[in-house]
C-alpha cells in the first residue's frame, strides 16, 4: 500500500481515518461514481456486454484470490485451474446425486476448496519456487484426473448439467439478475481480502513473502500461515468455480485445462504483482482481451478466412502479450496506473525531490 | 514380453525429452516449461521440410535439425537473455508464455488437424519381431536407439568436451565461470540449443511413429516428471526419472485404467516431491538456491 503515490497534505490524526479504507474525499467520491456507474450499467448494456462484465467478476474473484496467495503470501501455485475445477464439480456432484440447492452447494464447495487448499499446501512447507510451483501442477492433473473419472463412470462424458440456482420459488436465469449476484461476489471478495490484509495474518504473509527466516525470528508461524493463505484463496477459489459452474449451467473437465490456470497467473502479472487493484485489471483484461482480439480480426478484410483460426490467433497473441509485459512492465497494469498518478501529483516537476518517502 | 517392451520405448521417449529439461535446468537453473512446443515445433520443422523435400530424406532431415536448432538459439537469444537475474517465476513464466505462443503460431501455420510426416518423407514404418514374441515398430525402435545414442554423447560431451565443461562450470558457479573467462551467454545459448534438439529429434521421432498433433505438448509436460524424479540436474537421473515412470505408467494402464496414463507420471512426482524433493541423484543444495 505504501507505494500508492499520495498528494501533499495526506495526514493521518487518529485511529478513525487510520482504519478507513478510504481515506480521503476524493477517493470516496471517485468509488461511489464508479459504483453507481456498475449498478447503471446493466440497464443500458446488450445481454453480449452483461455477459462479458459477468465474466470478468467471476475472473475477479479467482484473480483476487491468486493474488492473496501468489502476490502477498509468494506462494507460486499453478494448480489454479485445478481448485476452479474442484468446486465447479463439487456443485456439479451434489446438484446430480443429491439435488442440493445452491446455499448447500455454495459452502460445501468452500469446504472441498478449503480441504484442497490443505493439500495444496502441504508441499509449500517443505519446497520453495520452482519446486512448489512443479508440486500444484501435479496437484492440478490429479484433481482433473478425478473429476473426468467421475463423468466418465457416471455416464457424463459430454459434462454435468446445472439447472439454474433456485431463490424461492424463481430460478434465476436472467443476464441482469447474474449481473448483481456477480458483482456482489466480486465485491465481497475484494473486502474480505483489503481487511485480510490488514489483519495478523495478511501482515504476516508479507513477512514471509518478504524474507522466511525473518518473519520466522519475528515469531511468525511460518506453516500456519503458509497453510492459511492455501486454505483461504482455495476456499475462494472454489467458490469462484461454483459460481462458474451455476452461470455456465454445465461442468466439464474440458474447460479447467491448463490453459485456465496460465490465464489467472497471467491476470495476476497483467496485472501487477502485489495489488488487489491489480488483480482486478488483469481479470478485466485477460477477460476481455479474446473479444478485442476477434472483433480487430473480423474487422480485417478477408475476415471469413481466418474465423476458422481465431482461437489459435487468441492463443498467438495472448502469449505475445504476456511475454511482452514480463519483458517491458513487470508491475503490470497497475505500474502504468501509479506512473500516471505519479506523473499528475508531480507536475510540473518530473521526478520526486531527493530523498523523500515513497 | 510386450509390456517390457513398451516400458522401454515409453522410457526412451521420456529420457530423450528429460534431458533437454535437465540441460536447462542444471545450466541456468531455469525450468523451461516450452518445452513440450519446442519439440512439437521440431516436428512440425521436419514436416514442414518434408513437404519442400519430397522424397529426399536425408536434406529434410538435416534441414529440420539445423533449424531446430537455431530456434532453440533464437529463443534464448531473444528472449531468455532478458530474463537471467530475474526472479525466478518470471522465468518459469516467460516459457509458459512461449509456449502459449508456439501453440498459437504451429496452429496457425500447419493447421490444427493430424500431420503424418512419415508419409511425406516416403518411409514406412514396418513392425520388427524382438525376442519373445513382442513387437515393436521400426520408428519406436529408432527412438530407443537415438535415446542411448543422445545420452551417450551427451555423457562424452559434459566429459571430456571442452564445451562441455564449460557448461558444468556455468551451471556450478556461474561468477567463478565468468571470472575464468566462459562466455556465460554462450554457454545458455549452447544450453538452450542442445535441449531444443535433443526435444525436437524426440518429438520427430515421435511424429514418425505415431503421426504429429498438439497432444505432443502433453507428452512434453508428462517429461517433466522423469527430470523431476531423477533430479533436476543430473542426467543419470533422468535416465532413471524415465524409466521408473515409465513403468509405472504402463503398469497402470495395463493393469488399472487407460485414462491413468496422463496422472501416473505426476503422481509419481507427488510422491518423490514428498519423499526426496532433490530427486534420486539431484543435488540436496539446489533447493535453497531457488
Amino acid at each position: 500500500m505504501s507505494s500508492r503515490p499520495r498528494a501533499s497534505g495526506y495526514f493521518r490524526t487518529d485511529y478513525a481515518a487510520d482504519y478507513a479504507l478510504l481515506g480521503t474525499r476524493s477517493a470516496r467520491i471517485w468509488v461511489a461514481l464508479f459504483s453507481l456507474a456498475l449498478l447503471l450499467f446493466p440497464l443500458v448494456a446488450s445481454p453480449f456486454q452483461l455477459d462479458l462484465a459477468c465474466q470478468v467478476f467471476l475472473a475477479s474473484v479467482g484473480a483476487l484470490s491468486l493474488m492473496l496467495l501468489m502476490g502477498y503470501a509468494g506462494q507460486i501455485s499453478l494448480g489454479h485451474a485445478g481448485l476452479i475445477a474442484a468446486g465447479a464439480f463439487t456443485v456439479g456432484i451434489l446438484f446430480r446425486e443429491t439435488n442440493a440447492p445452491f446455499w448447500l452447494t455454495l459452502p460445501a464447495s468452500a469446504l472441498v476448496g478449503a480441504l484442497l487448499g490443505v493439500i495444496f499446501g502441504l508441499p509449500s512447507l517443505r519446497l520453495r519456487g520452482l519446486y512448489l510451483a512443479v508440486s500444484t501442477l501435479a496437484l492440478h492433473f490429479v484433481v482433473i484426473y478425478i473429476g473426468g473419472e467421475y463423468e466418465t463412470r457416471r455416464g457424463f462424458s459430454t459434462g454435468i448439467m446445472i439447472d439454474p440456482p433456485q431463490l424461492g420459488s424463481l430460478s434465476v436465469t436472467d443476464g441482469r439478475a447474474w449481473y448483481f449476484i456477480l458483482l456482489v461476489a466480486a465485491a465481497s471478495t475484494l473486502l474480505v481480502c483489503l481487511n485480510l490484509l490488514r489483519t495478523r495474518s495478511g501482515r504476516a504473509w508479507r513477512a514471509i513473502r518478504t524474507h522466511e527466516t525473518v518473519a520466522e525470528t519475528l515469531g511468525i508461524g511460518i506453516a500456519a500461515y503458509k497453510l492459511l493463505a492455501f486454505v483461504i484463496s482455495s476456499s475462494i477459489t472454489a467458490v469462484a468455480g461454483a459460481l462458474f459452474a451455476y452461470y455456465r449451467g454445465f461442468v466439464s473437465v474440458e474447460a479447467f485445462s491448463l490453459f485456465l490456470t496460465i490465464q489467472y497467473v497471467a491476470m495476476v502479472i497483467v496485472g501487477g504483482m502485489g495489488s488487489l487493484l491489480g488483480a482486478l485489471l488483469g481479470a478485466a483484461f485477460v477477460t476481455i482481451f479474446p473479444y478485442v482480439i476477434e472483433s480487430a480480426l473480423l474487422a480485417l478484410p478477408g475476415a471469413q478466412g481466418f474465423a476458422s483460426l481465431l482461437f489459435a490467433v487468441n492463443y498467438a497473441a495472448f502469449g505475445l502479450v504476456m511475454i511482452l509485459f514480463l519483458l517491458l512492465e513487470p508491475l503490470g497494469l497497475v505500474g502504468i496506473w501509479r506512473r500516471i498518478q505519479s506523473y499528475f501529483l508531480l507536475w510540473p516537476y518530473r521526478h520526486r525531490p531527493a530523498g523523500a518517502h515513497q | 514380453m510386450q509390456l517390457a517392451v513398451n516400458i522401454i520405448v515409453l522410457a526412451a521417449i521420456y529420457a530423450l525429452l528429460a534431458c533437454g529439461y535437465v540441460l536447462i535446468y542444471r545450466v541456468s537453473r531455469v525450468m523451461n516449461m516450452a518445452h513440450g512446443e519446442l519439440s512439437m515445433l521440431g516436428a512440425y520443422l521436419l514436416f514442414a521440410a518434408a513437404t519442400v523435400f519430397a522424397h529426399h530424406p536425408i536434406p529434410a532431415l538435416i534441414i529440420a535439425i539445423l533449424m531446430s536448432i537455431s530456434t532453440g538459439v533464437t529463443v534464448y537469444v531473444v528472449l531468455m537473455r532478458r530474463m537471467t537475474g530475474e526472479m525466478v517465476l518470471a522465468a518459469i513464466l516467460t516459457t509458459i508464455a512461449l509456449g502459449i505462443l508456439l501453440r498459437g503460431l504451429v496452429v496457425l501455420v500447419w493447421s490444427a488437424s493430424e500431420q503424418h510426416p512419415l508419409q511425406s518423407l516416403g518411409f514406412t514404418n514396418p513392425s520388427l519381431a524382438v525376442f519373445g514374441g513382442a513387437r515393436i515398430s521400426t520408428c519406436a525402435a529408432l527412438i530407443v536407439l537415438m535415446a542411448a545414442l543422445v545420452y551417450g554423447s551427451l555423457f562424452g560431451f559434459l566429459r571430456f568436451g571442452r564445451w562441455g565443461v564449460r557448461m558444468r562450470a556455468a551451471g556450478q558457479n556461474p561468477l567463478l565461470a565468468a571470472q575464468r573467462g566462459i562466455n556465460l551467454h554462450a554457454i545458455y545459448a549452447l544450453a538452450w540449443s542442445l535441449s531444443t534438439l535433443t526435444g525436437s529429434i524426440a518429438g520427430m521421432l515421435i511424429a514418425l511413429d505415431s503421426g504429429l498433433d498438439q497432444s505432443m505438448v502433453v507428452i512434453g509436460l508428462k517429461a517433466f516428471a522423469p527430470a523431476l524424479v531423477g533430479g533436476l540436474d543430473s542426467l543419470l537421473g533422468a535416465l532413471f526419472g524415465a524409466l521408473i515412470v515409465a513403468s509405472s505408467e504402463v503398469l497402470a494402464i495395463h493393469y488399472v485404467d487407460p485414462l491413468l496414463s496422463d496422472v501416473v507420471p505426476f503422481l509419481v512426482l507427488i510422491a518423490m516431491l514428498i519423499v526426496r524433493p532433490w530427486g534420486l541423484f539431484g543435488t540436496r543444495e539446489e533447493l535453497d538456491r531457488v
